[in-house]
C-alpha cells in the first residue's frame, strides 16, 4: 500500500514504480478541486475504482491515509488529538487517525491540504465500523453520500437473490448518485474498458501471490505483500499504470525465481528461510519495519495471508468480468475478505498452509478491531486441528503505537519459531 | 570436569542450574534480577556454584563409612556458615559504601555524626543478622536486600533519634548504597571463603567420627575440582542481555516445557505463572513443545500482580498464601486489570469483607485467568504440571487443584518444590545436549 520509504533502503524496480504511482495520486487528489476534478471517498474492501474512474473523480481512500500516517509515525497525535475530541480508546485507530487528521488540517503526505470529499461512497462490506466512520465524515462534510449495502455471507456462499440486491442497488442508486454529483453521464462501455485492465492486473497479481508455493519463496505475501496488494487494492485497479505496474512486478519475481532469491526485505535478499508461515490478520503499521525485521531476522518468511485478500479474494478464482460489468463488481464486493464468515476464513487458512506448506499459522490479532479479530482464537484452533500445524497468537494495533509492544512479541515470536524447529528435530530424530 | 549451565533471567529473579555430563543436577542458584542482568545472572551462577561445591563435598563425604550419619549435618552447618561468611562480606561492603556516600559534601556539616551513626547501626545490625545464621534459625528470605534492609531501617530510626540526626538522610544514603552493593557481583574466591567457614564447624563440632583432617582434606579436594563452563544457556526475558550468541538462547516456553519433562517425565501439560507472563505449555513424550499460548495485551493475573497486592495490603508476597489459605469463603474480585483490582480490595476492604477471604478471591482471580490460558493451549488431556514462582503459593495451588478438577477430571497434578528452576534446569539440558548429544 501506500509505503513511504526512506533512503537506506533497498528497492525493486517496481517499488520505485509504485511511490511514484502513489507521489502522483497524491497530487491529483490535493489538486482535484483546483482542475476540476470531483472527489469519491471510500474503503479497500468494496472498492469500487473502476466504477469511480466512469465519472472522472478521483478516489481518495481514507484507511490508505490512516495507513500512510501510521507508518510516517504521525498516526500517534492524530489518534490522540480524537480521543481529546471524544471517541473512546476501543474504537478503531484507523478512524481515529483519520478524524484526528481532519483536526489537523488533513494534511496528504505531498504536504498539501486534502480537499472535502464530494461523494461519501460507503461500500459496506462487513465491516461494521465502516457505516459508523462515514456517518462521522458526513457530519463532518455534510457531502452526499451513496451507501451500497452488501450482504454479508453468513451463510458461506454468494446466492442469486444477494447479487440481484447488489446489482440493483448501483443501478439505482449508487450509479444516478454518481452522475448526480460527478455531472458525467455513466458510460457502461468505459466501465467495461476498465475492468479489462482490472483482469489483466489481477491475473499477474495472482500469479505473484502464488509464487510463494516455490523453496524457498521469492516473496513475503505479508509485509512484502502489503507492497503488491497496493495499486490492487486502491486507486489504481482498472488502469494501465495498474497492469504495467503488476507486469513489472512479475518479471522481477520471475527472475528471483530463476535466480534461487529469497524474498526481498528492507535490508536486500533474505538469505536463508527457515520458516514458512501463514499469517491472518492486518499488520501493525506503526512499527511496521521493527515487526518485520523480528521475521526476517530469524528467517521467517510469509508465505500466504488473508490481509493481502482484504480488498478481493482474487486467488480463489475471482477476476472482474468485462462482459458483465455490474454483476462483476457486485461479486467482488460480495466475495471480499472482511465479508466471509469464519468457516469460510477457516477453509482459506486450512488451504494455505497446506498448499504453501507453510510451518504454522501466525494470527496477528488487532486490538482495536473487533470486527476482523472476533473468532480469530477459534480459528486458530480449528486450522491446528485441521492441519496438524501450530499455531501462535499476538496482539499489536493497525495505527496506535500505543499498543505496539516489541519485548512481548518479538518474545512470542521467538518462542514461536523455536517451537516450530524443535518440532522438526523431534520429527526427525523420530523418522 | 565438565558443566552444563542453565540460566533463566526472569523479569523478578534470575535463577541458575548447573548439570554434569550425565544430567545430574549439581547446583542452583536464584537472585533478584535487580534491574541489571548482567550482575543478576553473575550472582546466579555464582550461587550455583556454590550449591554445587556443597554437592560434591556430599559426594565425597558421603564415601567415608563412618560419617553416614553425619554428612547431612555437617554439610547443613557448613552452608551455614558459608552463608555468613558471605553475608559478613556483603554487610560490610554495604557498610563501606554507605561509609562513602555519608562523605558526600551535601552532608559536610553532619559527616562526623553520620559516620559514627552508621558505625552504630552496622554494629547492631552485625549481631542482629548473625543469628539468622545460627543453627536452626529461619531467615523470611535469601536475599541480602531483604534481610538488611529491614533491620537497617529499624536500627538507623533508633539510631537516628538517640543521635538527633536526620532519619531521611539515612535512608538516602541506605537506598544509594544498596544498589551499588548489589550491583557489584560478590568476590569470586569461594575457597577460602569455604575454608573460614568449614574451620568454624569443625570448632562447633565435638562429635566428629574422623579426624578432622580427613574433613579438611576432602572438602578441600572438593573445592579444587575444576568446575569448567562447558557450555551455558539462556532463556527468560533478559536473555538478549547475555553476552553470548544466539545459539546458546533458548525461550523460555522451550526450557520450561523441556524442564517440566525433566522433572515429570509423563508431563503432557504445564501451566508456568512468572512475574509477568502466565504461559499454557503442551509437550510431548520428549518433552517438546507441541503448542503454547501466553497472557496478551495485559499481564494481570501473573506473579506481578500478586507483588502489587502485597504492596496494596502491607504484607510480604510470601504472607499472601498463608493468609489466603485461612479463608472461609472466597470473594468475587471482577476485575481483570492490576491496578483496578488493587481498588476492588479496598472497597471490599471498606465494605467489612475479611482480608483472608478478599486473597483468596484474588488468588482465584489469577488461576481463573491461568485455566484460560491452558484451555487456548489445548486444555489438560494427562499429567499436568505447575512451574514458576507462583507455584510456591499454597493459596494458588489449591485453587488450581479445585478448577483442573472441575474442568478437567481427575489428572495428575506436579507441583515441585524447586519449579522456580524449571526454566533453568531446561536451559542447562539444552546446554547439555548441545555438547553431548
Amino acid at each position: 500500500m501506500a509505503i513511504p520509504t526512506e533512503n537506506e533502503v533497498i528497492k525493486d524496480s517496481s517499488m520505485l514504480l509504485q511511490k511514484s504511482m502513489i507521489a502522483e495520486n497524491y497530487d491529483a487528489l490535493t489538486s482535484a478541486h483546483e482542475n476540476g476534478k470531483k472527489i469519491s471517498a471510500t474503503f479497500v474492501p468494496g472498492n469500487l475504482n473502476e466504477l469511480v474512474m466512469c465519472f472522472d473523480m478521483h478516489n481518495n481512500l481514507p484507511e490508505i491515509n490512516a495507513i500512510n500516517n501510521g507508518m510516517r509515525k504521525k498516526s500517534g497525535t492524530m489518534v490522540m488529538q480524537a480521543e481529546k475530541m471524544g471517541h473512546s480508546e476501543d474504537v478503531c485507530t484507523y478512524v481515529k487517525a483519520d478524524i484526528g487528521s481532519m483536526a489537523r488540517g488533513n494534511i496528504a503526505p505531498n504536504g498539501k491540504p486534502m480537499p472535502p470529499p464530494d461523494l461519501l461512497l460507503l461500500s459496506y462490506t462487513g465491516c461494521f465500523t465502516f457505516m459508523k466512520w462515514f456517518e462521522l465524515l458526513r457530519h463532518e462534510y455534510g457531502c452526499e453520500t451513496a451507501m451500497l449495502h452488501v450482504p454479508y455471507e453468513g451463510d458461506g456462499v454468494i446466492t442469486q437473490n444477494m447479487r440481484d440486491y447488489v446489482v440493483k442497488q448501483l443501478k439505482e442508486n449508487v450509479i444516478p448518485t454518481m452522475e448526480k454529483v460527478s455531472g458525467v453521464k455513466f458510460d457502461i462501455d468505459r466501465l467495461r474498458e476498465n475492468l479489462v485492465n482490472s483482469a489483466r492486473a489481477e491475473d499477474d497479481f495472482v500469479w505473484v501471490l502464488q509464487s510463494a508455493r516455490n523453496k524457498p519463496s521469492p516473496i513475503d505475501a505479508y509485509f512484502g505483500g502489503v507492497y503488491y496488494i497496493g495499486p490492487i487494492f486502491t486507486a489504481f485497479r482498472g488502469t494501465e499504470k495498474a497492469v504495467e505496474y503488476y507486469k513489472l512486478l512479475r518479471a522481477e519475481i520471475e527472475q528471483r525465481i530463476a535466480e534461487g532469491k529469497g524474498p526481498i526485505t528492507p535490508e536486500g535478499d533474505m538469505k536463508d528461510e527457515r520458516y514458512r508461515l501463514v499469517v491472518e490478520g492486518p499488520p501493525n503499521w506503526t512499527n511496521f519495519r521493527e515487526f518485520w525485521k523480528m521475521f526476517y531476522e530469524d528467517g521467517a518468511v510469509v508465505v500466504a495471508s488473508t490481509y493481502t485478500k482484504v480488498g478481493g479474494v482474487y486467488d480463489l478464482g475471482f477476476r472482474h468480468d468485462p462482459n458483465n460489468p455490474i454483476e462483476t463488481l457486485a461479486d467482488y464486493c460480495l466475495g471480499c475478505y472482511t465479508n466471509r464468515n469464519l468457516s469460510q476464513r477457516v477453509d482459506m487458512l486450512e488451504k494455505y498452509v497446506n498448499e504453501y506448506q507453510a510451518d504454522g499459522l501466525l494470527i496477528n490479532s488487532i486490538k482495536s478491531c473487533n470486527s476482523f479479530s472476533a473468532g480469530q482464537l477459534l480459528m486458530m484452533q480449528e486450522v491446528e486441528k485441521r492441519t496438524g500445524k501450530p499455531g501462535a497468537f499476538i496482539e499489536t494495533d493497525l495505527v496506535d503505537p500505543r499498543y505496539f509492544s516489541a519485548a512481548n512479541v518479538k518474545n512470542r515470536l521467538e518462542s514461536y519459531f523455536q517451537m516450530i524447529e524443535q518440532r522438526r528435530q523431534g520429527e526427525r530424530s523420530a523418522a | 570436569m565438565k558443566c552444563f549451565i542453565g540460566i533463566d533471567l526472569g523479569s523478578t529473579t534470575t535463577k541458575a542450574v548447573m548439570m554434569d555430563s550425565d544430567g545430574e543436577v549439581l547446583g542452583r542458584g536464584i537472585t533478584n534480577s535487580r534491574s541489571n542482568y548482567d550482575t543478576a545472572s553473575k550472582v546466579s551462577k555464582l550461587e550455583a556454584v556454590v550449591s554445587a561445591r556443597l554437592e560434591l563435598c556430599h559426594r565425597a563425604l558421603s564415601a567415608v563409612p563412618e560419617m553416614e550419619d553425619m554428612v547431612e549435618e555437617l554439610l547443613t552447618a557448613l552452608e551455614r556458615n558459608f552463608r555468613l561468611e558471605l553475608f559478613l562480606n556483603m554487610l560490610n561492603d554495604l557498610k563501606e559504601t554507605c561509609l562513602h556516600n555519608a562523605a558526600d559534601l551535601r552532608h559536610a556539616n553532619i559527616g562526623k555524626e553520620l559516620a559514627q551513626a552508621l558505625n552504630d547501626v552496622f554494629g547492631r545490625m552485625e549481631t542482629q543478622l548473625s543469628r539468622l545464621f545460627a543453627p536452626g534459625a529461619e531467615r523470611k528470605s535469601d536475599f541480602f536486600r531483604d534481610l538488611a534492609g529491614s533491620v537497617y531501617m529499624n536500627q538507623a530510626e533508633d539510631v537516628a533519634e538517640e543521635a538527633g540526626l536526620p532519619f531521611d538522610v539515612l535512608i538516602n544514603i541506605y537506598d544509594k548504597s544498596i544498589i551499588e552493593t548489589e550491583n557489584r557481583p560478590p568476590a569470586e574466591d569461594l575457597a577460602a571463603t569455604f575454608v573460614r567457614a568449614l574451620d568454624r564447624v569443625i570448632d562447633e563440632q565435638e562429635d566428629l567420627p574422623v579426624e578432622p583432617q580427613l574433613v579438611r582434606d576432602l572438602v578441600k579436594d572438593s573445592l579444587e575440582i575444576e568446575l569448567e563452563e562447558t557450555f551455558v544457556v539462556g532463556t527468560g526475558y533478559g536473555r538478549v542481555r547475555l553476552p553470548f550468541p544466539k545459539e546458546h538462547i533458548r525461550s523460555e516456553i522451550l526450557c520450561h516445557g523441556l524442564g517440566a519433562h525433566l522433572m515429570y517425565p509423563k508431563t503432557r501439560t504445564v501451566l508456568d505463572i512468572g512475574g509477568q507472563d502466565t504461559k499454557g505449555i503442551q509437550v510431548d513424550e520428549n518433552g517438546i513443545v507441541v503448542n503454547f499460548q501466553m497472557n496478551d495485551r495485559c499481564a494481570a493475573g501473573c506473579g506481578r500482580y500478586l507483588g502489587y497486592i502485597a504492596d496494596e495490603m502491607n504484607i510480604g508476597l510470601h504472607e499472601l498464601g498463608p493468609i489466603a489459605m485461612k479463608a472461609t469463603k472466597s470473594i468475587r474480585i471482577n476485575s481483570t486489570c492490576t491496578v483496578f483490582a488493587g481498588a476492588e480490595l479496598r472497597d471490599r476492604l471498606a465494605m467489612g469483607e475479611k482480608r483472608a477471604d478478599i486473597l483468596a478471591g484474588l488468588h482465584r482471580a489469577i488461576v481463573l485467568r491461568a485455566i484460560s490460558i491452558i484451555s487456548r493451549s489445548g486444555g489438560v488431556t494427562s499429567e499436568f504440571t505447575f512451574t514458576g514462582g507462583v507455584a510456591k503459593n499454597e493459596a494458588a495451588v489449591k485453587e488450581l487443584r479445585k478448577l483442573i478438577r472441575e474442568n478437567y477430571g481427575d489428572v495428575t497434578i506436579n507441583i515441585d518444590p524447586d519449579s522456580i528452576y524449571t526454566g533453568a534446569l531446561g536451559a542447562a539440558e539444552f546446554a547439555r545436549r548441545a555438547v553431548e548429544h
